[in-house]
C-alpha cells in the first residue's frame, strides 16, 4: 500500500496526514512537492491536507489547483485513482473541478474551530463503509472558508445520487443542506471540511476519523 | 573617510531630539564618532538606544532574576530561552508584548506581533508547537472595546491559523485601565534538538551574510521609537508606523530555515525584528565580535527609491538575516528558492569591528559597533515602591445576601465568563499533538511532543488588581500562579518568560512598581527553582498620564514525563468527593467578589507563603502521577466557589459544596487565599488523600460531592448547571454581537 500526500506552499495539516496514513497502512506516506510534475509510480492513494496553500491568496485553493502536481492528480482520479481531500484540501478539488461546487467564507465571517458532529448520510461509500451501524462521528473543524454553496440542480443531483457523505448536525459555516463531506460521481474522490485526521488517537479526544482512513485503504 | 561626512552635517538639535536622544546621547555619539553622524547614523544610534531596544530602563533590575537552573541551556540575551527536557529534546520559548501597534491597528498589530514572536523561536532552530495569548482590553463599555477585541483576535488567528501552529490557551481580562493602551502579549513554545540551537554570533570574518524573506518596505519605520513614547491624542496618526503581516511568508520562512538547518549551512541567524536590519546586523555583530559591511542596493525592496535611511529602519516582517558558511552559498539560494522566498547575499563579516553601509557606490554609514551596545544608556531612574493597600477586614466586607444571584453575577462577568468567542477562532488542533486546550478551561494547556509519549504543559498568568494593589506580593503572586497551573495538569514546573507591561518608567511610582514586581517575582522563582530564560520589557503604556495597572504577565513552561499520568479540571465524576488542599482565612481583599459584587477596589492581595506553595503543590503532583485524582483545579479568580463552577462546566457535571468551617461563607466560598487546589477523587482515595496530606502539614478537608445537575453550596446557591452555564457562555457573544 503506497499512500502520498501532496505538499503545497503553507500546506499545514501535510504532517498530520501522513501521521494518520502511517497509523493505518504501516507504512511511511510519500510527501510530495507541489512542484513535482507526477505522482510517484504505484500510488494507492492521495491525500490533499489541509492548510493555507499560498496563503489563501485570490481564494482559498485558487493558487493550488493550479500547482504542477495537480495535472497528474486530475487526470489518475479520473481512471480511478482514489484522492481525499480534507479542509484546504476540499478547496483545492473543487477548484480542480474534480468536485462540484465551492467553499465560500463562513456565515458568520469568521474562523471557527470547534468538534463538530457530523451524521453519516451515505455509509456504503468507500470512505464510509467500516462505520457500520454508525450514524454520527465527531471530527474537529477548522476554517474560515467552509460555506459549500452549490446551485440547486447540483445539490439535487447529489443527494439524489448519494454523493452527500456527511452533513453537519449543528452547521457551523452556513453549508448548503449542512453538507459536510461529498464524493464524486465514480466515488473515489472525497473532499470534506471537518479534520477526520485529527480523531485517530484517545488524545486527541476521540478517534472516529479511523473508520474512515481504513475504509478506504481497504476498499483498495 | 566617509565622503558624506566632508559635508555640512544637517543634524540640527531639532532632529535630535525628534529621534528621541537626549542631549547628553548625542554628545556621547559624537565622542565615540569623533565627528558629527549622518542622518542614517543617527537613525541607526536612535533605534538601538531606544527603550525597545536598549531596556534602558530596566536593564539593571532585569540582572537581579533568577536565570540559571539544571535545565536552562540558554537564558535571557538570546532571540528566545531554551530549557532541556531530556531525550536529547529542548524547548524554546518567549513571550513578547506588542501593545501599542496592536491598539492603533488592532488585527495587524495582534497578527505581526505573534509573527514576531514565532520568528525568535524558529531562529532558534525549533518548529513552534504552540501559541498562546494574554490579552487586555479596557472596560467593555468603552466605545473602543468591542472593536480592539474583534480585530486583535482576528489577527491572532488569521496568523498563527494560516502558519499552522496552534494556539492552545491564554488569558483575557477587561478593566478600564487598559481604556487607552491595551495589552497583547504573544508566546510561542518551540521543539528543537539540544544539541542543534541556532544562536546570533556572527563568528568568522570575510563570511557571506544572507537577507531571506519578505522584501523591505516602508511599513515600521521607528516602531521601536513609538513603542518608547507615551500615547497622547494623535497617537491613531502613528498608524503607518505599524507593520503588516503576512502568515503565508512566514510558514515558507520557517519550513526554509529549518530546512537549511537540518544541514551545516548557517554560522548565525538572527530574524528581524524591532529596529529590522539595524539591531539584526548589529547584535549579530556585536555578539560575535566582528564588523559587518552591507551593499544595501542588494537589499529586496517593496517600493522604489527607498533611502539607507528607511531601509535600515524598516520593520517590515517576515525577514531574517543569517551568515552561511562560505562554500555553503549555494545550498542556501536552492533552499530558499525552493521555498520561492527573496534571497539576496547583502554583505559580508568584517574585521573592523565597525557597521559599514554602502549605497549607491557611496559609503553611508562608518560607525564602530561596540559602542551601540556598550555605551547604550543603563539608567537607574528614581523609584518608590508604592506602598500595598491596606489589610481589609473580613467582617466590615459586607456578605451578600443573595448567593444564587452573586454566583451568576461573578460566573458572567468578563473577566470571568468563558471566552469562547474567543478561542473559537484560533486552530488548536493543528499538528495534531494537543491533548488540552483552552476548550476545557483547564489550568494549563496540554503539547504532546511529536512521537513520544511526553508532553509540555504551557500557562500564561498574572493578577494585575494583586500586581496594583501590592507590587512585591502581586509579583510574587503572578510566578507562584504559573507553576501552580503546571502543577495542576501534572508538570514538573522548569522555567517562565516574562512580558513586563508597565506605564512611564521616569515616573518614580510607575518604576516603583516596575522594582517591586521584580523583586517579588524573583522570590518566588528562587523559591521554585524555577528560572526566568527570555522576556520582554513594555514600558510606556500610559495615555495622556494615565498608566495602565501593572502587568508582569509570566509564561510558564513545564514537563509531563508521561502521559500516562497527566490531569485536568474536566474528570470528576459522579460520586467523587472534593477536597480542597491549602488553607482558607477567607481573603477578601482585591478580590473579585469586592470587585464585582460589591464594586470596590481595595485591599491588600492574598500573600503568597511560597513554602506554602511549594509543599502543596509537589503533593499534588505525586497525587496526579499516583493516580489518585479524577480532576485538578486551582483556586484563583473567584476562590472555591468558581473553581467549582468551573470544574462543573468542564466534566458537565453537578457539584454540591459543604458549608462554611471557620470562615464567614462570602470568605469561604469567593475567599483568594493562595496556594490552593480543588481535587476530585474517588471513595476510596478520600482517606488516604487527607492522611498523607496531615503528615506533610497540609490542610486537607472535604469540601462537597460530585454529582446531579445543579451547583449548590450550603446555605449560600442552588442553581442549576445548564442555567449557570448559559450564564457563563453568554457574555461575551451578547457583548461583541
Amino acid at each position: 500500500m503506497k499512500t502520498a500526500v501532496i505538499v503545497f506552499p503553507a500546506s499545514n495539516c501535510d504532517r498530520d496526514a501522513a501521521v494518520a496514513l502511517e497509523k493505518i497502512t504501516g507504512h511511511k506516506a510519500e510527501m510530495v512537492w507541489h512542484r513535482e510534475t507526477s505522482l510517484p509510480a504505484g500510488i494507492d492513494f492521495v491525500v490533499i491536507p489541509g492548510g493555507f496553500s499560498y496563503g489563501d491568496y485570490l481564494r482559498s485553493g485558487a493558487m493550488a489547483a493550479r500547482s504542477p502536481i495537480v495535472k497528474d492528480i486530475v487526470a489518475k482520479a479520473k481512471l480511478g485513482l482514489p484522492v481525499a481531500g480534507f479542509c484546504n484540501g476540499f478547496q483545492i478539488l473543487t477548484e480542480t473541478g474534480l468536485l462540484p461546487g465551492a467553499l465560500m467564507r463562513n456565515k458568520n465571517l469568521k474562523f471557527v474551530c470547534r468538534p463538530e458532529k457530523l451524521k453519516i448520510t451515505n455509509g456504503n461509500t468507500r470512505y464510509t463503509s467500516k462505520y457500520g451501524n454508525k450514524i454520527d462521528v465527531t471530527f474537529p473543524v477548522a476554517h474560515h472558508d467552509g460555506n459549500y454553496f452549490a446551485d440547486d440542480e447540483t445539490l439535487n443531483k447529489l443527494e439524489k445520487s448519494g454523493r452527500v457523505v456527511f452533513r453537519y448536525v449543528d452547521n457551523p459555516n452556513g453549508s448548503a443542506r449542512d453538507i459536510a463531506g461529498i464524493c464524486n460521481e465514480a466515488g473515489n474522490v472525497f473532499g470534506m471540511m471537518p479534520h477526520p485526521e485529527r480523531a485517530i488517537d484517545p488524545l486527541h479526544g476521540g478517534t472516529d476519523g479511523l473508520d474512515l482512513f481504513k475504509s478506504i485503504i481497504e476498499s483498495i | 573617510m566617509a565622503r558624506n561626512s566632508k559635508k555640512k552635517s544637517d543634524i540640527t538639535p531639532e532632529i535630535v531630539a525628534e529621534h528621541g536622544l537626549t542631549k547628553g546621547e548625542y554628545e556621547i555619539i559624537l565622542d565615540r564618532l569623533g565627528r558629527e553622524p549622518n542622518i542614517n547614523e543617527l537613525g541607526i544610534f536612535s533605534v538601538m538606544w531606544s527603550e525597545h531596544c536598549s531596556y534602558k530602563s530596566s536593564r539593571r533590575h532585569l540582572a537581579k532574576f533568577l536565570t540559571k537552573g539544571d535545565k536552562v541551556i540558554q537564558g535571557p540575551g538570546e532571540n528566545a530561552g531554551v530549557i532541556d527536557i531530556g531525550d536529547g529534546d529542548a524547548i524554546i520559548f518567549k513571550m513578547e508584548s506588542h501593545n501599542h501597534p496592536s491598539y492603533i491597528e488592532p488585527y495587524q498589530g495582534a497578527a505581526t506581533g505573534v509573527g514576531g514572536i514565532m520568528r525568535d523561536v524558529f531562529t532558534m532552530g525549533a518548529r513552534p508547537i504552540a501559541l498562546m495569548n494574554a490579552l487586555r482590553f479596557g472596560e467593555p463599555d468603552h466605545p473602543k472595546t468591542k472593536s480592539l477585541v474583534d480585530g486583535v483576535v482576528a489577527g491572532i488567528g488569521g496568523y498563527g491559523n494560516c502558519v499552522g501552529v496552534p494556539t492552545v490557551g491564554g488569558e483575557t481580562n477587561f478593566h478600564k485601565g487598559y481604556n487607552g493602551n491595551i495589552l497583547v502579549n504573544a508566546m510561542c513554545v518551540g521543539l528543537a534538538r539540544a544539541d542543534n540551537v541556532f544562536y546570533s554570533a556572527a563568528k568568522g570574518v570575510g563570511n557571506p551574510i544572507f537577507y531571506v524573506g519578505s522584501k523591505t518596505g516602508r511599513d515600521g519605520i521607528h516602531g521601536a521609537t513609538m513603542a518608547s513614547a507615551e500615547f497622547d491624542d494623535d497617537s491613531e496618526e502613528k498608524r503607518p508606523t505599524v507593520q503588516v503581516g503576512d502568515p503565508f511568508t512566514e510558514k515558507l520562512l520557517i519550513e526554509a530555515c529549518l530546512e537549511l538547518m537540518a544541514t551545516d549551512a548557517i554560522i548565525a541567524i538572527q530574524d528581524m525584528g524591532a529596529a529590522g536590519l539595524t539591531s539584526s546586523s548589529i547584535e549579530m555583530a556585536d555578539k560575535g565580535g566582528v564588523g559587518i559591511e552591507l551593499n544595501l542596493d542588494k537589499v529586496p525592496q517593496r517600493e522604489e527609491n527607498m533611502t539607507p535611511y528607511e531601509m535600515m529602519l524598516s520593520e517590515s516582517q517576515e525577514r531574517m538575516l543569517m551568515v552561511i558558511k562560505p562554500g555553503k552559498e549555494q545550498l542556501a539560494f536552492d533552499v530558499f528558492e525552493k521555498w520561492e522566498l527573496d534571497v539576496a547575499q547583502i554583505g559580508k563579516t568584517t574585521d573592523t569591528g565597525r557597521l559599514v553601509l554602502k549605497h549607491q557606490r557611496k559609503k553611508v554609514c562608518d560607525i564602530p559597533i561596540a559602542p551601540l551596545a556598550d555605551d547604550a544608556p543603563n539608567l537607574d531612574r528614581p523609584y518608590v515602591i508604592p506602598e500595598s493597600d491596606p489589610i481589609l477586614d473580613i467582617n466590615e466586607i459586607h456578605e451578600t445576601q443573595d448567593y444564587d444571584d452573586a454566583i451568576v453575577r461573578i460566573i458572567s462577568c468578563p473577566d470571568i465568563a468563558s471566552k469562547r468567542w474567543i478561542w473559537e477562532q484560533y486552530d488548536r488542533h493543528v499538528m495534531t499533538d494537543t491533548v488540552d486546550s483552552s476548550q476545557s478551561g483547564g489550568d494549563a494547556a496540554i503539547v504532546r511532543i511529536h512521537g513520544s509519549n511526553k508532553a509540555v504543559a504551557i500557562t500564561t498568568d498574572v493578577t494585575p488588581r494583586y500586581v496594583q494593589a501590592d507590587p512585591y506580593e502581586g509579583g510574587k503572586q503572578c510566578v507562584a500562579e504559573t507553576w501552580r497551573n503546571l502543577t495542576c495538569v501534572g508538570a514538573d514546573p522548569i522555567a517562565i518568560t516574562d512580558c513586563l507591561n508597565f506605564g512611564n518608567p521616569e515616573r518614580p511610582e510607575i518604576m516603583g512598581q516596575f522594582v517591586g514586581a521584580i523583586d517579588g517575582m524573583n522570590e518566588a522563582c528562587r523559591a521554585f527553582d524555577y528560572p526566568v530564560v527570555s522576556g520582554n520589557v513594555s514600558l510606556y503604556n500610559e495615555t495622556n498620564g494615565q498608566a495602565i495597572p501593572p502587568t508582569p504577565a509570566v509564561g510558564g513552561v513545564g514537563l509531563i514525563p508521561d502521559l500516562e499520568h497527566f490531569a485536568t479540571l474536566r474528570g470528576a465524576k459522579e460520586g467523587d468527593t472534593l477536597i480542597l488542599l491549602g488553607d482558607t482565612k477567607g481573603w477578601l481583599g482585591a478580590s473579585i467578589y469586592l470587585r464585582e459584587i460589591l464594586r470596590r477596589e481595595e485591599g491588600a492581595p492574598p500573600p503568597v507563603d511560597l513554602d506554602a506553595e511549594k509543599r502543596n503543590g509537589d503533593y499534588v503532583r505525586k497525587l496526579i502521577r499516583m493516580r489518585r485524582v479524577h480532576a485538578v483545579h486551582d483556586l484563583s479568580d473567584g476562590g472555591l466557589a468558581i473553581a467549582a463552577c468551573e470544574m462543573a462546566f468542564s466534566g458537565n457535571i453537578g457539584m454540591s459544596l459543604s458549608g462554611a468551617v471557620g470562615v464567614p461563607t462570602h470568605g469561604w466560598l469567593f475567599g483568594e487565599d493562595q496556594g490552593r487546589y480543588l481535587l476530585a477523587v474517588d471513595e476510596y482515595s478520600v482517606n488516604p488523600v487527607i492522611s498523607t496530606a496531615k503528615d506533610k502539614g497540609i490542610t486537607a478537608q472535604v469540601v462537597g460531592k460530585v454529582g446531579g445537575d445543579r451547583i449548590t453550596a450550603a446555605g449560600a446557591f442552588d442553581v442549576s448547571l445548564a442555567g449557570l452555564r448559559e450564564k457563563h457562555e453568554g457574555w461575551m457573544p451578547e457583548f461583541m454581537s
